[in-house]
Parts: structure tokens; C-alpha cells; sequence
């Protein structure tokens, strides 16, 4: 557990960096083609091979994590903040308040969400900003679900009421004694949201629907699929990325979810 | 019955978001109803007069509404054809694939997670739990691309395209054997993320009961370790496994159409593919109802039979 939480931790901060200094850690332009077309791994310098218009695929790839940590990265990040804000008024307010929010919440939580992303994108046109706020609009219900559970809960809390008597206004009551208390599960849940947003975005890039104007994971194995019969090197790399990136978020909630967790702590 | 009248309004609300995308495309709204073709003007007026487009926008979501509780999903004019049947031939290819995947991943993901739970913290539910792990991971698109490498490019064992041979459909046992050699690899890729998290909660339901009473007193009545498994715990992993597949039906037709997209497999998903790439819009848009409607009524379902299945939830 704890060795495989170092892995994921590693491979993360590995894939961070890369997207960072992507020009320096690429050898090679990723949008511009050359007369080497279709070449295996490890020929003329290009690792993993280059794509049917003489891309590197390394090159590809490291410019695609831009993309794909981005998308997750704000996509969970957002997602988190709308599901506290709605999580906590439903919860604090009970009421009218709470039914209607949870009305709502159970209704974007109904979504197909991956169907609707694609025909929201397909009907208004691609781009990064539009991306990240569809996953955002169909992610939130999750953590508002659990935020709402937990506020509900620390309402009467001792230490909520010794608050209030001591005069404290409600809103403040709220931000500064209860919110702070129920943010650890929220983290976990980010951590997966990323992963699950990650692999969105894929799924998206794969269907032709990504910004034409930037290399993505997804995009890449939408142009393997033609080219899995001469080249399975386009659609190996790119792949195996998305799955270790996703399985690396995955791993990092676990140990999130086991360290934040009291009862699991030894 | 209370959930049943709780249905209705999502239901409605599932119609009117429909709608709402139609009226907030860019541009002149008929264009979300005819798709993004050279139509004749007359067709695109008679389209704005039946959907009353010059009215105020209650009436245009009233009347939307209306048409599609009649069951009119509108025209496609790329398939020249009514989006209702155009849906409807695909179906069929679609409920055989996610049907067949769905039976795989219940059957393989409890097993697997039984005899896991059974060598809890052994060698094999070790391995197993690593396995699943990883497998949660993987986008089953690219799971799809890979089986297609393995076993139709490199082996040459299965088809990679389609859901029958190309050259006419064999009759009797000779036919279904092909269509079963077609559906082989898309069901597998279909199947793998759901298969591990259905193994998942198998075993965390089923390591919840081994020291309940009732498991226990099996064992003093002399029940053997096979029996007490199989008679006794999974019966609770039961309810779990159901809600499972029913709040991830969502999730289980987008991958569908992912894996239809990767194996050229005639259903749903491959439709929803071409029409976005022929920007065919209200066959997009009748699909996106399909499958919320169905994800509704997966919602209802699962939580009907979890009642019958598991009294204490009443």
C-alpha cells in the first residue's frame, strides 16, 4: 500500500515536471510532420516511433499530459468548490433550501454525463475551457451529496453550538467551524475526480471531439485506430499513459482516503 | 410508488434539458433541428413552424415536449429517415453487446471477488485486488485497440470489425459461432471496468458478513466453507452488485459507444459516432434522450428490486 502510494506519487510528479518543460523534454517539435512517417520505436532517435504524418510520438505524448492534466486538474478543483458551496447551504439550511439543492444535485447526478459532454461539445464547438466546464457542471453532485451528509451532521456538533452561543454570525459559524471539518473526504474524492475527468477528456479526444489545436492523449488513439494494423506503436504509448496516469490518481485517493481516515490510522 | 411519482419530474426535466440545448445552439435553432446540411428552405420553415419557433420560448418547450411524449424524436435528414426508427435498428446490436458484457462482468467480477474475500490477505486476494486495480484504470477504448492487436492483427484468432462476417450471414450454428467470434473481444473491453469494481464490491460485502451471526451459526450446523459462501454470504453481495450496474448504467453506454467506435459494431454508439461526425443534430440529441430516459429507469429499477431483494430497505 504504502510502496504503491510512493509509485503513484512519483509517476505524478514525473508526469507534472514533463508537462511542465514539455519543449525540453521533448526532442521534437509534436505538431510538426516530417517524410519520416510510421516509424517503429527506437529508429532515428524518435522512442516511441513516429505517427502517419511523421510526428515523434514521444514528443506527442509529453505535450499531451498539458491537456490531460489541466482538464483533470481544474475540472476536480472546480467541481470541489461547487459541490462544498452547494453541499454546505443544503446542509446548514435544511428546509427549502435543501430540497431544492437536492433536487438538483440528483438531477445532474442522473446525467449520462459522458454522453452529454460529448453532444455539449459536439453542439458548441470544441475547446479546452468548454472541456473542463462540462466535466465540471456534471461532477459537483458527488462531492455535494457527501459534504451535505457531513454538515448536516456537525450542525448540532458541540462545538458548533458553543460557537453560535458566543454570538458568532451563521455564515461565519459555517465557513470558519463546520466547512473546515468536512474538507478530508472531499480531497479523496478530488483525487478521483481527476482520474475520472482524465479519462473524459480521452474519451472525448477519441471521439474527434479534443481542440484541434493541441495534442491529446484521446486525439492520438482516434488516429491510431486507422493505423493499428502497420503501426501499434501509435496507439500502445499513448494509451498506457492514460492508464497509468489514471491508475496513479486512483492509488493516490486510496492513500489519501486510508491516511485521512482516523479508524485506519496505526 | 413514491418513487415512481419521483421519476416523472426528472423524467420531464431529462425532455426540457433536451430542449435547452436545442434553443442555446449557436446560431439559428434549426439548424439543432435538421442537422448542419444544405436542407431546402421550405423544409427548414415547415421544421420551424411544426416546432413553433416564432412563438414565445414556453410554448417552443411545451410543444417540444409534447412531440416527444408522442414518441417523435424529429427527422434525419443526413439518414433520411425519422430518428425513432433510425434508433431503433440500432438497438438490437447494442442490447447484445452491453447485455453480453454486463452477464460476463456479473458472473466473472463475483466469483472473483468471492474466492478473493475467501484468501483475504493471501497471495491470490492480493494479486486479485492489484488486478482489479488496474483494470478499473484502463479506458476500455484503448482495452478495445489492444485485444484488436493481440488477437485479431497478431494471433489472428478473432475478427476485429463489425458484428458478422462481411460475405452473407451463415445460417444455423455456423452463424451464430461468427457472431459470436465478433462479439468476443468488444464484450471483453466492454466488460473489464466493471467487472473490477463489481469484484470489488463483492468482496468488501462479503468480508462484511463472514462474522456475522448468521454466517456463524452455518458454520456450527457443520456448512462447509463452499456452502457457507455460496449459500449464505453472497446472497448479501446480491443488492450491492445490483446498485453497481444500475447507477453506472450511464457509464456503461458511453463505453459502449466508445467500443462500438473501436470495433465498427453496428449499434447505438457507433450511430452517435457518425452523427457527430456528420453533425446530424437531432439524431445526437435523440440518442442523448435514449439514454438518459434509460438511465432514469435504471435509477428506478435498481432501487424496486434492492426493495425486494433486501427487506431492510423499505
Amino acid at each position: 500500500m504504502k510502496r504503491q502510494g510512493w509509485m503513484a506519487a512519483a509517476w505524478l510528479i514525473a508526469l507534472v515536471l514533463a508537462a511542465v518543460f514539455a519543449p525540453a523534454v521533448a526532442n521534437f517539435d509534436p505538431y510538426s510532420g516530417s517524410a519520416d512517417s510510421l516509424l517503429p520505436p527506437f529508429t532515428q532517435g524518435h522512442w516511441f516511433g513516429t505517427d502517419d504524418l511523421g510526428r515523434d510520438i514521444w514528443a506527442e505524448t509529453v505535450f499531451g499530459a498539458r491537456v490531460s492534466l489541466i482538464v483533470g486538474v481544474s475540472a476536480a478543483l472546480l467541481g470541489a468548490i461547487v459541490g462544498v458551496a452547494m453541499g454546505a447551504l443544503a446542509g446548514w439550511h435544511r428546509g427549502a433550501v435543501d430540497a431544492t439543492l437536492m433536487r438538483l444535485t440528483e438531477f445532474f447526478q442522473i446525467l449520462p454525463r459522458f454522453v452529454l459532454a460529448m453532444i455539449v461539445i459536439a453542439l458548441f464547438g470544441p475547446g479546452i475551457g468548454k472541456v473542463i466546464l462540462v466535466i465540471t457542471v456534471l461532477a459537483w453532485p458527488q462531492t455535494a451529496r457527501m459534504v451535505r451528509a457531513s454538515v448536516a451532521t456537525l450542525r448540532r456538533a458541540p462545538f458548533v453550538e458553543a460557537a453560535r452561543i458566543g454570538g458568532m454570525p451563521g455564515s461565519r459559524v459555517l465557513m470558519q467551524e463546520v466547512v473546515p471539518n468536512v474538507l478530508a473526504p472531499v480531497i479523496v474524492l478530488a483525487a478521483m475526480d481527476v482520474a475520472a475527468a482524465i479519462l473524459l477528456e480521452a474519451g472525448l479526444g477519441f471521439f474527434g471531439l479534443g481542440d484541434p489545436n493541441l495534442v491529446s492523449w484521446g486525439a492520438m488513439l482516434n488516429e491510431a485506430q486507422q493505423y493499428l494494423r502497420s503501426a501499434w506503436w501509435m496507439a500502445v504509448f499513448p494509451g498506457a499513459t492514460i492508464a497509468l496516469t489514471v491508475l496513479a490518481f486512483n492509488r493516490l485517493a486510496d492513500v489519501l482516503n486510508a491516511g485521512l481516515d482516523p479508524r485506519g490510522r496505526s | 410508488m413514491r418513487r415512481i411519482l419521483h421519476a416523472i419530474p426528472l423524467l420531464l426535466a431529462v425532455i426540457l434539458l433536451n430542449y435547452g440545448l436545442i434553443a442555446a445552439t449557436p446560431g439559428d435553432p434549426v439548424t439543432a433541428l435538421v442537422g448542419d446540411f444544405p436542407a431546402p428552405a421550405a423544409y427548414r420553415a415547415q421544421v420551424r413552424h411544426d416546432y413553433g419557433l416564432d412563438k414565445p420560448v414556453p410554448i417552443q418547450a411545451l410543444r417540444y415536449l409534447v412531440r416527444v411524449l408522442h414518441g417523435d424524436l424529429g427527422y434525419s435528414f443526413a439518414n433520411r429517415q425519422p430518428v425513432v426508427s433510425l434508433i431503433a435498428g440500432r438497438l438490437l446490436a447494442t442490447l447484445e453487446l452491453v447485455g453480453t458484457a454486463l452477464a460476463f462482468a456479473s458472473i466473472a467480477g463475483v466469483l472473483l471477488g468471492a474466492v478473493s474475500a475467501q484468501f483475504g490477505g493471501g497471495i491470490f486476494d492480493r494479486a486479485t485486488r492489484g488486478a482489479l486495480t488496474v483494470g478499473y484504470a484502463l479506458p476500455e477504448f484503448w482495452v478495445g485497440q489492444m485485444l484488436i492487436l493481440c488477437f485479431a492483427i497478431w494471433l489472428g484468432w478473432l475478427p476485429s470489425q463489425g458484428a458478422h462476417a462481411i460475405r452473407g450471414a451463415a445460417g444455423g450454428w455456423a452463424g451464430i459461432a461468427d457472431g459470436l467470434r465478433h462479439l468476443l473481444l468488444p464484450a471483453i473491453a466492454l466488460s473489464l471496468r466493471y467487472l473490477a469494481l463489481i469484484a470489488r464490491v463483492t468482496r468488501t460485502s462479503i468480508l462484511d458478513v463472514l462474522g456475522a451471526n448468521f454466517v456463524l451459526a452455518a458454520r456450527a450446523r457443520g456448512a462447509g466453507s463452499i456452502r457457507v459462501l455460496f449459500g449464505h454470504a453472497l446472497r448479501n453481495a446480491a443488492a450491492p452488485v445490483l446498485n453497481t450496474i444500475g447507477f453506472n448504467l450511464g457509464f456503461i453506454l458511453a463505453g459502449s459507444a466508445l467500443v462500438e467506435t473501436v470495433f465498427g459494431w453496428p449499434g447505438i454508439g457507433r450511430l452517435l459516432f457518425d452523427s457527430i461526425e456528420s453533425r446530424d443534430y437531432p439524431t445526437m440529441l435523440g440518442i442523448l434522450l435514449l439514454v438518459s430516459v434509460c438511465v432514469v429507469g435504471a435509477n428506478l429499477l435498481t432501487d424496486i428490486v434492492h426493495r425486494l431483494v433486501d427487506p431492510r430497505v423499505a
